[in-house]
């Protein structure tokens, strides 16, 4: 398993740093275009920090985290950074991850985001994604789904958060200079985080 | 002596800062500039920050200056990343240059954190002209 979450890491990477240019762009509509930029030079790192050797899930994550506060550079940094950290501390220990697993991972990384960014959902940031995202994944496993079903449901409903995101102002960050200039815009932030899940949820599919 | 970290999202800006505060609180040795990444590219490092506050600390403490945005992310980042340490961190609610000079001259001059925190957060309220 400890392969195998390397592998799923290195894939979220992959993804991130093939939309680079991508997430940048929607970062120059409404921030300081480095979106994608800070996020592709953090997953780079993390490509050749984090090992096959990591004996655990935990191990992994908190690698992960480590690297990406140290690389990253802007505000995604210490957000990702906790994030990963916080879902670390969960999964600790784990080698194989059930779906009550992620759940709790889920809403661990959720929380430290909340509390290194003070912010709440509707701020038009990450959180708009992840949120539904988690609420849409706890009601497909407590009624009984597995992993890929909850995260499938999960996906679909960060999909949603980002079309949400394009319809308010943010609050938070540098798009909050902005005011309601950034309506009509998607979130970077919202949309890495919903490309996280997706990479998860086809990992786990297989 | 309360040690300072001084947080910036580029390195010429905290060692510039650490320049002026090391000539007016000439003496102080726990003074400590982490600025950008580790590469020289502009950003922040939680784990850079938490480096310089271990560098930072003698026993007395240390306070951090940060400049903006994901400096002050960070800052409290690298404060977490602390914790357990046994070392008392504190972010200075102040503006980076000013507060950084202001927290230089209390500590140097013995106060404790208190004193320090207090002294960078006064700065808030200096005007510039008048």
């Amino acid at each position: 398993m400890s392969t195998r979450v390397y592998d799923c890491l290195k894939a979220i990477g992959e993804k991130i740093i093939e939309n680079k240019d991508f997430l940048t762009d929607l970062d120059r509509e409404i921030g300081d275009a480095d979106h994608g930029v800070n996020m592709a030079r953090g997953f780079q790192s993390v490509i050749e920090k984090v090992s096959q050797e990591d004996p655990d899930i935990g191990a992994a994550l908190k690698k992960t985290g480590m690297t990406l506060l140290s690389t990253v550079g802007g505000a995604s940094g210490p957000l990702y950074g906790t994030a990963y950290m916080e879902a670390a501390k969960v999964l600790a220990g784990k080698q194989v991850l059930e779906p009550e697993d992620f759940k709790a991972a889920l809403e661990a990384a959720i929380a430290g985001i909340q509390k290194r960014g003070k912010a709440e959902k509707g701020e038009k940031t990450m959180l708009d994604s992840l949120i539904p995202a988690l609420e849409a994944y706890t009601d497909k496993i407590e009624a009984g789904a597995g992993l890929f079903e909850g995260l499938d449901a999960a996906c679909k409903a960060a999909n949603e958060g980002i079309e949400f995101t394009k319809t308010i102002a943010a609050t938070k960050g540098r798009a909050s200079y902005l005011g309601d200039r950034s309506i009509g815009h998607q979130d970077p932030g919202a949309t890495s985080a919903t490309m996280t899940l997706e990479v998860i949820r086809d990992f786990v599919k297989g | 002596m309360v040690g300072l970290v001084i947080v910036s999202h580029s390195s010429k800006i905290a060692e510039g800062i650490k320049d002026l505060t090391d000539q007016i609180a000439s003496g102080h040795k726990g003074i400590i500039a982490a600025g950008g990444l580790e590469t020289g590219e502009i950003g922040t490092d939680a784990v850079r920050i938490s480096e310089a506050v271990k560098k930072a600390d003698d026993g007395d403490g240390v306070v951090l200056l940060a400049d903006l945005g994901s400096g002050i992310m960070s800052a409290e980042t690298a404060m977490d990343l602390l914790d357990g340490e046994g070392i008392s961190v504190r972010l200075a609610d102040a503006p980076i240059v000013e507060g950084a000079i202001a927290a230089a001259v209390a500590a140097v001059c013995g106060q404790n954190m208190d004193g320090v925190i207090a002294a960078a957060e006064q700065t808030r309220a200096v005007h510039k002209i008048n």
